[in-house]
């Protein structure tokens, strides 16, 4: 048996819940206070995801960042390989909002994309 | 070889080059730090003393009283912020109101003029916001404020224009005589001259003791202060002493020129010559003792708190002048309080002291007047758009809080013995002195600092040596 | 650009943009937006992170994604702006005066002036942080510019005073970037940031969060070298032996927002001494007529969903004013903020001047949990609602109906307070 505690993010409340694995199944949750905080929970051990936010450097643009996001949530524990990608990778200016700066990030399947635009510098 | 080397690029420093450069000798300024006025210059009560407080027949009430008389035509020449506001010195024991007699008398016999003791009434007119306890008050119309930067920055810059130099980041390791002349060891290499300024502030001790068997001693005085909000300005309107007690000699609570309050300093005598640090019982005690004198003064609208060091020497008096067994060597030394007032009195001094040792004839190309950085807010609004169409710069506001724009910002670094750190322009142009601290100011005045100097973002510091804001770009890491 | 508008909204940031959008739809045309940023957007340009717009959009967008909604929306109605312009003064007649390159000082008449200049962050100096002044030293949104706009990186090794929510959320980033974030000291017992923050910016980063302690020394002559902290105790001063040193190269400071309310206070708007904004009525009008607030200018807000919910009545109270069909308001009710609410915007209200409803929105001095919400007509309790858990972090609300005020015509003063069981 291991037991995770887990702070619920659905309300300023921030229960403590604790949950007991047996291996993979989940044996017991406590410490909630209503039905939000147990699927919170359940869903933190089972498959924990996460949007992941940075920027990304741009060459020949007026700026030399583009801010970036995972185009939908990624697990959790990919973060790091995730970052290494954004941070070695090089955008072309324009950029336009939206547009796709590395597809299939660290194997997840989900793509990097500009949240922002950045014009091209001219002189 | 100089005729003349200045060690120390404070207001005493620079008071002596800008008296020096009117003479025909080739000056240099060493300082240690980046810019001018980054010691004792920049953190004090920016005040200067009517000159009542000093014993009778000391450098301190000579060089105060003449320094002061001094201000009005040196305010003018150099475009230099001054206020002859005067000061009052409250008193909340009657039983010690004689002492404010005594003061003023010590004061008339220093040659302080319009001296006058009032009683609380007459107080109150003055300051609607004095203390219930205040029964008294010594009056001295002479006393007034002044920009200790724009001073120190104006003199400096008026000595260049008039041929002094000046060496930042320069530290002085060893100084000797030979042949006749003075060797000034430096970590930038060795300066030689005839004669020897030393201007060091709280080092002052350390320089005269290299080359003068009759040591010096300074021990630094922290002084902590707090500064509150524009908001504040007018709730007083003179400078605020209090009459000391057996408990200290109280805080002073003054406007500045630029329409914020100070309050302060304490007085803690340290070790460390650098040690700028303010503590919390500084702080909350300059704040308790503000009461003694002002009445529910909005102390929660602090924008920032400080500290300065005074440099005391043992024996509380300036020494200035030759040393006695260093021939050349001519010592501005322990300069603590009053000596921003003394400042422009001790530059003449010593300058014509100088002056007679090397037999210095004057020049007829002396340039007195220089012109503070233009600020816009005080053209018509004619003048204004006619600057801003030959100067696009003068249209961008960088400092929100301070009104200060681009162009001022650019002529602060451009000018001579310009800015070359955000403290540097912020000491220049008030960018990133009001409320909001720099927040929203310092990421434009870098990029500023980053373009007109050509150097990196990562360069750019706030003060000089290891003082960078930024130090590395994201995404360089792996 | 003209010499007179019927409005002039001061700020293009998320406020100024949804007020411009509004009085548009509401059929105001002369209209424009000064903004003192090279883009529209504000604050939310450098806010790279998700969050935003889950009320307004029903989805999660990043603060220049949101932005840029409403910039669009702008755009898309021909809402005339101009940016890297100051507005350095409001009169009280509705003369705004305002500076850039290429118009010089120029002036605008204006039948309505909406407020929207957003907020600031306390700095170091109104804290009374003890200790040297060296560099390194940074407020959390001015480290998120030059990280997230400029692309630089502050230093490696950093504490962060202060757990609001841009304190967290750049905690975060600076760990993502390679740094080492070594702790949050937060004043008070409990957090200001939201705990969706707290769990993803710092538990996700094993980040220590460390309630009731507090900076209370700096080291570092030249730079940053190193921080005392210390535990508080109820007073919120400092204990003594709980110091501890901590190596840092960065010190951040999250310790509140100040609502940025110079040219307000030029104008001759009363300024609320709890918020710091202006002081208004149901139609966000303050007491200069025909002047308008809305946004974090008028009370620090927790989501940018209820800025741009706010601001959007904003321009259609102020697009009505400047068509003159607004008529005199009819008698005016007082709000008072009592027991644990700390303040209400709006702070006075005509029943007359209110379509059906009005929300009314407050914050709270203390956490509280398992309390109640209660409003009071005079002495009767109209409302009280139990809240599992009410948090000075979070901005509530409450619902006014226009049947319930016209059904109490002698109402003089509705109170919110929060009752414990």
């Amino acid at each position: 048996m291991t037991k995770r505690e887990l702070t619920c993010i659905g309300c300023p409340m921030g229960c403590l819940v604790t949950v007991e694995l047996d291996g993979d199944t989940i044996a017991s949750v406590s410490g909630y206070t209503c039905p939000k905080g147990k699927a919170y929970a359940e869903n933190e051990v089972k498959d924990p995801k996460r949007t992941v936010t940075s920027t990304v450097r741009v060459v020949g643009g007026k700026r030399e960042r583009v801010s970036c996001k995972t185009a939908s949530d990624i697990p959790k524990d990919k973060i790091q390989d995730v970052m290494r990608e954004i941070n070695s990778a090089v955008a072309q200016a324009p950029v336009g909002i939206g547009e796709t700066l590395i597809s299939n990030v660290a194997g997840t399947g989900v793509d990097i994309v500009a949240t922002s635009s950045v014009g091209k510098y001219h002189g | 070889m100089y005729d003349v080397i200045i060690i120390g690029a404070g207001v005493i420093g620079c008071a002596v080059a800008r008296e020096l450069t009117k003479y025909k000798a080739s000056v240099l300024v060493i300082e240690k730090n980046e810019d001018v006025c980054t010691g004792t210059s920049k953190a004090n009560s920016a005040i200067i003393h009517s000159g009542y407080d000093a014993e009778n027949g000391s450098l301190k009430a000579r060089y105060n009283v003449e320094g002061n008389r001094m201000m009005d035509e040196l305010s003018s020449q150099l475009d230099v912020p001054f206020k002859r506001i005067g000061s009052l010195t409250v008193c909340t024991d009657k039983a010690r109101a004689g002492e404010l007699h005594a003061l003023k008398e010590r004061g008339e016999r220093n040659g302080v003029q319009g001296l006058q003791v009032l009683d609380r009434e007459q107080v109150l007119e003055l300051e609607p916001h004095i203390a219930d306890d205040v029964v008294a008050a010594l009056w001295a119309p002479t006393a007034g404020i002044v920009c200790p930067f724009k001073l120190t920055v104006a003199m400096a810059e008026n000595a260049a224009v008039n041929g002094a130099e000046f060496r930042f980041d320069t530290r002085v390791e060893n100084i000797y005589s030979q042949d006749g002349a003075w060797h000034i060891v430096t970590d930038k290499g060795e300066y030689i001259s005839r004669a020897v300024v030393n201007a060091a502030g709280v080092y002052s001790d350390v320089l005269n003791n290299m080359v003068s068997d009759r040591k010096l001693s300074i021990t630094p005085r922290r002084g902590d202060y707090i500064l509150l909000d524009r908001a504040v300005d007018g709730y007083v309107s003179h400078t605020v002493f209090q009459l000391p007690t057996k408990l200290g000699k109280g805080v002073l609570v003054t406007p500045t020129v630029h329409g914020n309050t100070i309050v302060g300093p304490t007085a803690i005598d340290i070790e460390d010559k650098e040690s700028t640090a303010t503590t919390a019982d500084g702080i909350d005690s300059v704040i308790a003792m503000s009461a003694l004198s002002i009445k529910a003064l909005p102390t929660r609208q602090v924008i920032t708190s400080f500290a300065g060091l005074r440099a005391n020497e043992a024996g509380h008096d300036f020494i200035l002048g030759e040393a006695e067994d260093a021939e050349g060597f001519f010592n501005c030394a322990g300069i603590a309080s009053p000596g921003l007032s003394a400042a422009p009195a001790i530059g003449r001094y010593v300058a014509g002291l100088i002056r007679d040792k090397l037999e210095l004839s004057e020049k007829t190309d002396f340039i007195a007047q220089r012109k503070d950085i233009l600020d816009p807010k005080k053209l018509s609004l004619e003048e204004r758009n006619a600057l801003i169409k030959e100067q696009p710069a003068y249209g961008t506001i960088v400092c929100r809080c301070e009104s200060v724009t681009e162009g001022e910002i650019i002529d602060a670094i451009h000018r001579p013995v310009g800015a070359r750190s955000l403290d540097g322009v912020k000491r220049r142009t008030r960018a990133g002195m009001g409320r909001c601290q720099s927040g929203f100011c310092s990421p434009r005045v870098m990029e500023i600092l980053h373009r007109e100097l050509g150097i990196d973002l990562t360069q750019v510091t706030k003060s000089g040596g290891d003082s960078y804001i930024v130090n590395s770009r994201t995404k360089d890491g792996d | 650009m003209n010499s007179s508008y019927d409005i002039v909204i001061i700020g293009g940031g998320p406020a100024g943009l949804a007020a411009a959008v509004s009085a548009y739809d509401s059929g105001a045309r002369s209209m424009i937006v000064l903004e003192r940023d090279e883009q529209l957007g504000g604050i939310l340009n450098q806010c790279i992170h998700n969050g935003f717009g889950l009320h307004t959009f029903k989805e999660e967008l990043t603060g220049p994604e949101y932005a840029d909604r409403f910039i669009r929306q702008a755009l898309e109605r021909g809402i005339e702006y101009k940016l890297n312009t100051m507005v350095m003064d409001v009169a009280a007649d509705r003369t705004v005066t305002a500076m850039n390159r290429e118009d010089g000082v120029f002036q605008i008449k204006a039948k309505a002036v909406i407020l929207a200049m957003g907020c600031r962050e306390k700095p170091r100096g109104a804290l009374n942080i003890p200790g040297y002044r060296p560099a390194g030293i940074f407020s959390a949104g001015t480290a998120q510019r030059l990280v997230n706009i400029e692309g630089y990186m502050p230093g490696k090794e950093v504490v962060v005073l202060g757990s609001g929510d841009i304190g967290l959320i750049m905690a975060r980033r600076m760990t993502l970037e390679g740094a080492k974030v070594k702790l949050v000291a937060e004043l008070m017992p409990y957090s200001g940031g939201l705990k969706r923050n707290i769990v993803q910016c710092l538990d996700d980063f094993g980040i220590p969060l460390m309630l009731s302690h507090t900076v209370v020394d700096i080291e570092g002559k030249e730079h940053i070298t190193a921080v005392t902290i210390a535990e508080v105790g109820a007073d919120l001063k400092p204990i003594k032996g709980t110091e501890q040193r901590v190596e840092c190269d960065v010190l951040l400071l999250s310790c509140g927002l100040i609502p940025e309310n110079e040219l307000s206070t030029a104008a001759g708007v009363e300024l609320s001494p709890v918020t710091k904004g202006p002081v208004v009525n149901e139609s966000l009008e303050t007491g200069v007529p025909g002047v308008f607030a809305c946004g974090n200018v008028l009370h620090v807000h927790d989501l940018v969903d209820y800025v741009s919910e706010e601001a959007a009545r904003a321009g259609a109270v102020a697009a009505e004013y400047i068509s003159g069909s607004s008529e005199p308001g009819g008698r005016e009710i007082t709000l008072k903020a009592e027991s644990g609410v700390r303040y209400t915007v709006p702070m006075t209200v005509r029943p007359d001047r209110i379509d059906d409803k009005l929300t009314v929105r407050f914050r709270v001095g203390d956490v509280y949990k398992s309390a109640y919400v209660s409003v009071y007509f005079d002495d009767e309790r109209v409302q009280h609602k139990k809240k599992r858990v009410i948090s000075p972090g979070e901005m509530e609300q409450i619902i006014l109906t226009k049947e319930q005020l016209d059904s109490h015509p002698d109402l003089q003063t509705i109170t919110l307070k929060i009752e414990q069981p």
